[in-house]
């Protein structure tokens, strides 16, 4: 971090999500960034419990247990979920993007919608194998 | 080198070095990630029941133990690269910069250090 000393006056600085015309690219960017901080701060201190609870025994778990059956704790679960698979397609789409391929305005976007949508599918699949085994 | 504008002050002194190596390990740690994440997510919905017997038993057989760990590892050091990088947009004063890294820092540490201890009981421990 490269930090520069003696800040100059204090200039504009350019308007940010006010200003630009939401477009497929810029929303999978900051799904991207929700996806990824969401699963940060929530979902690895919920990974941290379960595993805790897991290894200290039967009653450690059935607290865990009894929360995330709840319905409150499946809609957390369900939303960790989509995270994980979500941020995992933007985050292929990354990869592809890193070589330089898929710029092209109109497979951008298809890319774009295409991402949250795989991931929406994979989920349900995912809940619904759960509910109904 | 100028003296006005930040461009101006920071043009032809190159880069930092250091960018480019926090970009790698983001990727290297996210291929990490998907390859555990997806183990763990398919082997997780496929096992008998979520009762404590059936996952304490789960994860403590070798393989699920050890993807586990490395997920542990992997998912920690990719969330603090990450949450860095929200600092560093979006925390514009530079000692309370410094005071979120630092203290992302301690937090993730001490986060994947509690979960390998977690896996290491249940592997280790009895069945
Ligand atoms: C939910 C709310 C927001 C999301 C998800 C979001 C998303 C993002 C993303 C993804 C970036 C990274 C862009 C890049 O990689 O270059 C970014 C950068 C940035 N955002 Fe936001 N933004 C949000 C709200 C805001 C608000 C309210 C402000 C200011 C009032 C803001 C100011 C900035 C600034 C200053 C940067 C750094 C730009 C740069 O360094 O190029 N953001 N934002
Ligand atoms: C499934 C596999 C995953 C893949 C392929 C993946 C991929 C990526 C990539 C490529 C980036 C960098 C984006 C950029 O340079 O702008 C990133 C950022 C990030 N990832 Fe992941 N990731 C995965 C899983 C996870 C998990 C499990 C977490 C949570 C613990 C996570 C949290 C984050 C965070 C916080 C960021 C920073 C977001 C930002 O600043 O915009 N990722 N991911």
């Amino acid at each position: 971090m490269a930090q520069i000393e003696a800040k100059p006056a204090a200039r504009p600085l350019s308007p940010h999500l006010s200003i630009w015309r939401w477009g497929p690219a810029m929303f999978v960017s900051i799904l991207h960034r929700v996806t990824g901080d969401g699963m940060a701060l929530v979902g690895l201190p919920v990974l941290l419990w379960w595993l805790y609870a897991v290894a200290a025994g039967p009653v450690p778990y059935a607290i865990f247990a009894g929360h995330a059956g709840a319905w409150y704790g499946k809609l957390v679960l369900i939303g960790l979920t989509y995270a994980f698979l979500s941020h995992m397609a933007s985050g292929l789409r990354h990869f592809v993007l890193d070589t330089g391929a898929g710029y092209e305005l109109k497979n951008n976007a298809l890319w774009s919608i295409l991402t949250p949508v795989l991931a929406l599918s994979a989920t349900v699949a995912v809940w619904v194998f759960i509910l109904l085994r | 080198m100028g003296n006005g504008t930040e461009l101006g002050r920071v043009r032809a002194l190159g880069s930092a070095h250091s960018g480019a190596h926090h970009w790698l390990l983001q990727r290297y740690t996210a291929i990490g990630n998907l390859f555990a994440g997806l183990f763990l997510l398919f082997s997780l919905i496929l096992t008998t029941d979520f009762s404590f017997k059936a996952i304490h038993d789960w994860l403590h057989a070798p393989l699920p133990a050890l993807i586990a760990g490395l997920f542990v590892i992997s998912t920690f050091w990719h969330a603090r690269l990450g949450l860095q990088v929200l600092a560093e947009d979006y925390v514009k004063d530079n000692a309370n910069k410094f005071a979120v890294i630092a203290a992302l820092n301690l937090s993730t540490f001490a986060g994947a250090a509690f979960g390998l201890l977690s896996v290491a009981r249940i592997a280790l421990g009895g069945a």
